[in-house]
């Protein structure tokens, strides 16, 4: 049925300029699953999203898709920090769909649909750089939804946020997973993780030290880096 | 305080010939920041976007043509327009044709330059936003130049003050004729020379009443809309 | 529609219409290379109209020393050369250049100096006597320096005084490279004296210390003349307009208004046309 996925790292190595991020990442991720990559400041979560969601290319290995094709129209990021174009807040969803080819005449109506499944449907002729930052962070959400994508990659989405506002995007996530999208995200809130975790990645030093479901990571994590994290402490 | 005096009693005068004199100076830096703007905006943003060889190289040629002197624009367009030159058949020498040309040329390193710095400060923001919605350099640079749209108008304004202050350019290829292509910097230039001090004073003190009602006005707007807008 | 885009489409759409406004609007014209000493004594701007409103042809005056000025005509810049360098203008209709030459008008030399006149040449006739008193007393004195007609005359002064200057000269004498005006500004913030031509001076504002110190002597005669650019040589030249233009300086009509511009009841140009 599905075309697209899995989505299969082999052997992925990246080493910009000689130092090496990450290395030998063998990965598989399957369709509607909703995995979350866990780990230490500078393990190189952001980075394996990032190479997954084609922004960067690996130095060795092969990240490939199903469909043989390296970015699939069908995925869309959200960062840490929501990057707002200097317009409105529909307009700025609207950009989205125009680069993906969706034809001007459904545009609006699909931004504003977008808009109210996020619960901010008032908002949408506000310039979106004066709002707040998790109202942004909405909006960011709501940009990557009206794509559509058959997966879904957040960095951190709520590092920046107050708890209410990053309740909220975890609320949004779940329906985004609900509406049949795959999840791959990265945290820093084990709180977060739990909630909202089926898969466990954990990354330590560039490298995955296991992959696991996440009831069995929480309860009997298999690495040591994984079982100290958990302990909370620094690694 | 004799010029500023007598400034006011010129402009309070309303002297027909001295705004023509105005008027065609706005007239030829304005078009001709319009002009260089077509050009330089959207090869300014480019070169900040995308990555080729020798951008380096580029980027430092043209920050170092931003301190080209007029009269060497000048005499350069002189050359071209002239009769005995390629495009002396146009019969363009002497006319305000000539004068924008030149002044385009003069500021397009300025415009360039300055966008180029601009679009790269923004695109440091956009660069993961944009691939990820999978935008090419083509649509980058266009979403980018319209996001800057408030710094870059600062941009122009600083073309615009470079061309409408510059003498050397337009001396040279319009060659000051009265009623034609006489502007404000060379009106200046022929009082001076002509001993007339105190005259020279209050039309350089109007020139640069002129250009600071500009600066303040785009000044005023750029800083409503940043806060209007973010 | 939000009121920024609407005002920065407004102003795009501005300097559109700005920069697309017809840029001539006289149909027909003639360019004169003319002299700075006729343009800021403001004789072109009392005279030109008088020829300008009957004829309906405007003359856009570019002035440039004379060597400045023939060479704009020699590349094809210009339909007329009104310049002040016997000489120099010969050889140009020689060259084929122009068609030729015909004298117009004359004024005069002056020298000009401070008034406390360090070299004591004031009141003089002979000018050769006094540039050799200043070169004597290597009292400062500031030259053109530009190939002008005016530095011309001077360079012919000095020779005809017996002075050498590529020997004599040091840092008494200014070589400005620059136009009457801007010399005579530099004279009178230096003190110094300066060979100028007679409509300039009467027109110059700044002249703080200076005067006229010695003039008169026949040898500072400053001839006028007018060549329309040959067609042969630039086929673009407006012939039958430069002409007219030509004809009309050299007719009683033009002659009178030549000799009636004044500037304090002095006159300032000697219309002197062989008819």
């Amino acid at each position: 049925m599905d075309g697209v996925f899995p989505l299969v790292l082999t052997d992925v190595g990246f080493a910009p300029g000689g130092v090496a991020l990450l290395n030998h990442i063998d990965l598989r991720i399957e369709a509607g699953s909703r995995t979350l990559i866990l780990g230490a400041n500078g393990a190189g979560k952001s980075v394996l999203m990032r190479l997954m969601h084609g922004l960067l290319t690996p130095s060795s290995g092969s990240v490939a898709w199903n469909d043989g094709k390296a970015r699939p129209s069908a995925q869309a990021m959200v960062f840490q920090r929501p990057v707002m174009l200097r317009r409105s807040t529909l307009a700025n969803i609207a950009y989205g769909l125009k680069l993906n080819g969706v034809p001007l005449a459904v545009r609006g109506a699909r931004a504003q649909q977008a808009l109210a499944r996020v619960g901010l449907a008032h908002l949408g002729e506000r310039p979106a750089r004066v709002l707040s930052g998790g109202e942004q962070q909405r909006i960011a959400l709501a940009r990557a939804w009206a794509l559509e994508p058959r997966i879904l990659f957040l960095d951190e989405p709520t590092a920046s946020l107050d708890p209410s506002a990053a309740r909220e995007v975890e609320r949004i996530v779940s329906d985004i997973h609900q509406s049949g999208a795959t999840i791959v995200m990265t945290t820093h809130n084990l709180g977060q993780a739990r909630r909202l975790a089926e898969e466990i990645i954990f990354l330590h030093q560039g490298r995955i030290t296991e992959c696991t479901p996440a009831t069995e990571f929480f309860q009997r994590p298999r690495s040591a880096e994984a079982e100290t994290y958990l302990r909370g402490e620094l690694l | 305080m004799d010029a500023l005096n007598a400034a006011l009693g010129l402009v309070v005068g309303g002297d027909a010939r001295l705004l023509g004199i105005i008027a065609l100076s706005l007239r030829v830096s304005l078009s001709a920041v319009l002009l260089a703007s077509l050009f330089a905006l959207p090869f300014g943003a480019l070169m900040a976007v995308r990555r080729f060889p020798g951008r380096r190289s580029l980027t430092v040629i043209i920050n170092g043509f931003m301190g080209l002197p007029a009269v060497v624009v000048g005499l350069l367009v002189y050359l071209l327009l002239s009769r005995a030159g390629p495009l002396g058949p146009l019969g363009l020498l002497f006319t305000p044709t000539a004068m924008v040309i030149a002044q385009a040329m003069l500021v397009t390193p300025l415009l360039v330059a300055l966008t180029r710095q601009i679009i790269a400060d923004a695109w440091r923001e956009y660069e993961e936003l944009l691939h990820s919605l999978g935008a090419s350099a083509f649509q980058a640079t266009a979403t980018l130049l319209w996001d800057a749209r408030y710094s870059l108008f600062t941009v122009l304004l600083a073309g615009f003050g470079r061309a409408i202050a510059e003498v050397g350019a337009v001396m040279i290829v319009g060659g000051n004729i009265d009623g034609v292509t006489r502007v404000m910097t060379t009106a200046i230039a022929l009082e001076t020379t002509k001993g007339d001090l105190p005259l020279a004073m209050a039309l350089g003190v109007i020139l640069v009443a002129l250009v600071l009602i500009i600066n303040a006005f785009t000044f005023v707007t750029s800083s409503w809309a940043q806060r209007r807008f973010g | 529609m939000n009121p920024i885009r609407r005002a920065s489409l407004l102003f795009i759409l501005g300097c559109t219409l700005l920069g697309s406004l017809p840029i001539q609007a006289a149909e027909s014209f003639i360019t004169v290379a003319s002299t700075t000493s006729t343009e800021q004594s403001g004789l072109f701007g009392y005279l030109l109209p008088l020829f300008e409103r009957p004829s309906g042809i405007q003359v856009r005056v570019v002035a440039l020393g004379t060597g400045q000025a023939l060479d704009m005509a020699r590349r094809g810049d210009a339909d007329v050369v009104f310049v002040h360098d016997a000489a120099a203008e010969e050889k140009f209709v020689a060259e084929g250049y122009g068609v030729k030459r015909q004298e117009v008008m004359y004024n005069d030399f002056i020298l000009v100096g401070p008034q406390d006149d360090p070299a004591k040449v004031a009141g003089g006739k002979d000018i050769t006597e006094a540039l050799k008193k200043i070169e004597a007393s290597k009292s400062p004195f500031v030259s053109r320096g530009d190939k002008s007609g005016t530095h011309a005359a001077e360079l012919r002064l000095w020779k005809a005084a017996g002075i050498d200057l590529e020997k004599s000269k040091s840092s008494w004498y200014r070589d400005t490279g620059s136009g009457m005006g801007p010399a005579l500004n530099t004279a009178a913030s230096l003190n110094a004296y300066i060979l100028a031509d007679r409509g300039t001076w009467l027109s110059f504002k700044n002249r703080q210390h200076l005067a006229i110190v010695v003039a008169g002597d026949k040898r500072l005669f400053n001839q006028y003349g007018v060549i329309l650019v040959n067609p042969a040589r630039h086929a673009h030249v407006k012939q039958a307009a430069g002409q007219q233009f030509i004809d009309w300086l050299l007719s009683e009509t033009g002659q009178k208004a030549i000799a009636e511009y004044k500037i304090g009841g002095e006159q300032l140009f000697f219309p002197n046309a062989r008819r």
